[in-house]
């Protein structure tokens, strides 16, 4: 059986890889995808305690977890899909009507 | 051999994360993405939450994954259309603080939380669909509810956002 430290440090290296591509990347979709991997990364480290708990509370947290993800994408894939038609482009530096 | 078999998929999907975030083309990083998705459907089942890995590779792998990929296709991107980046020191400094926020996640696996004792082992739960329904619907009934609201509100919001016209 693997320790659980293993699994705990690879959720940790997963979601500093989403971070790296949220911060680098300009495109939204590909940021998405980033928010996707970070997500995952964290569901791993919840099921991997609740398997060495024994509980199986943390296994319906990672339920809860996919159905607040699958909101998420289609909103955001849809907010896309809107500024995309309003400018032409989803590169999130011509996004900046908002910022300062 | 279990050990090997965690290690084998532990690179694929850090390796196959790490190329989503490096393509140009948004096509391949959704592919590479299916593929670190999958790996970890495997992990999941590698622990015994057989139920949670269906529903990785059903929802993330099956369903949203789809969705990203017919977006890609309807907005029809040019490979091209980022081109060099107009904020170089945004890129390094980036890098550092992940960097800095990586080394604070080790530390604190490495340390712990004081006052808590450590978990003792592989436990007897199987995360078979039985177990984790009887959780979901017994102890956790409202929070199940308030997602069914929760999907709702994305369908409604969704249609409300690509309309044409108001």
């Amino acid at each position: 059986m693997v320790p659980l430290s293993y699994y705990l440090v690879l959720s940790a290296i997963l979601f500093v890889i989403g971070v790296i591509g949220v911060l680098i990347n300009r495109n939204a979709i590909v940021i998405f995808m980033s928010i996707e991997i970070m997500l995952n990364a964290v569901n791993l480290s919840l099921i991997a305690f609740s398997q060495f708990m024994g509980s199986p509370a943390g296994q319906v947290m990672v339920f809860l977890v996919m159905a607040v993800a699958a909101a998420e994408a289609v909103v955001g894939l849809a907010i896309i899909v809107v500024i995309h038609r309003s400018r032409e482009s989803i590169n999130v530096d011509d996004v900046n009507l908002m910022k300062w | 051999m279990t050990l090997a078999i965690f290690v084998v998929l532990a690179a694929v999907s850090v390796i196959s994360a790490l190329l989503v975030i490096s393509q140009k083309n948004s096509v391949i990083s959704a592919l590479y993405l299916i593929v670190t998705l999958g790996s970890q459907a495997v992990l999941y089942f590698m622990l015994g939450a057989t139920f949670l890995g269906v529903l990785q590779i059903i929802v993330y792998a099956g369903a949203i994954m789809v969705l990203f990929l017919f977006v890609i296709m309807l907005l029809n991107l040019k490979r091209d259309e980022f081109g060099p980046d107009r904020r170089k020191g945004q890129r390094v400094v980036a890098l550092l603080l992940t960097i800095f926020l990586a080394v604070e996640i080790l530390a604190a696996l490495k340390i712990g939380f004081p006052g808590h004792t450590a978990l003792a082992g592989p436990s007897t739960v199987t995360g078979a669909p039985s177990e984790v329904a009887r959780s979901l619907f017994v102890d956790y009934l409202y929070p199940f509810e308030i997602v069914s609201i929760l999907l709702l509100v994305a369908i409604v919001g969704v249609i409300v956002l690509v309309r044409k016209r108001i």
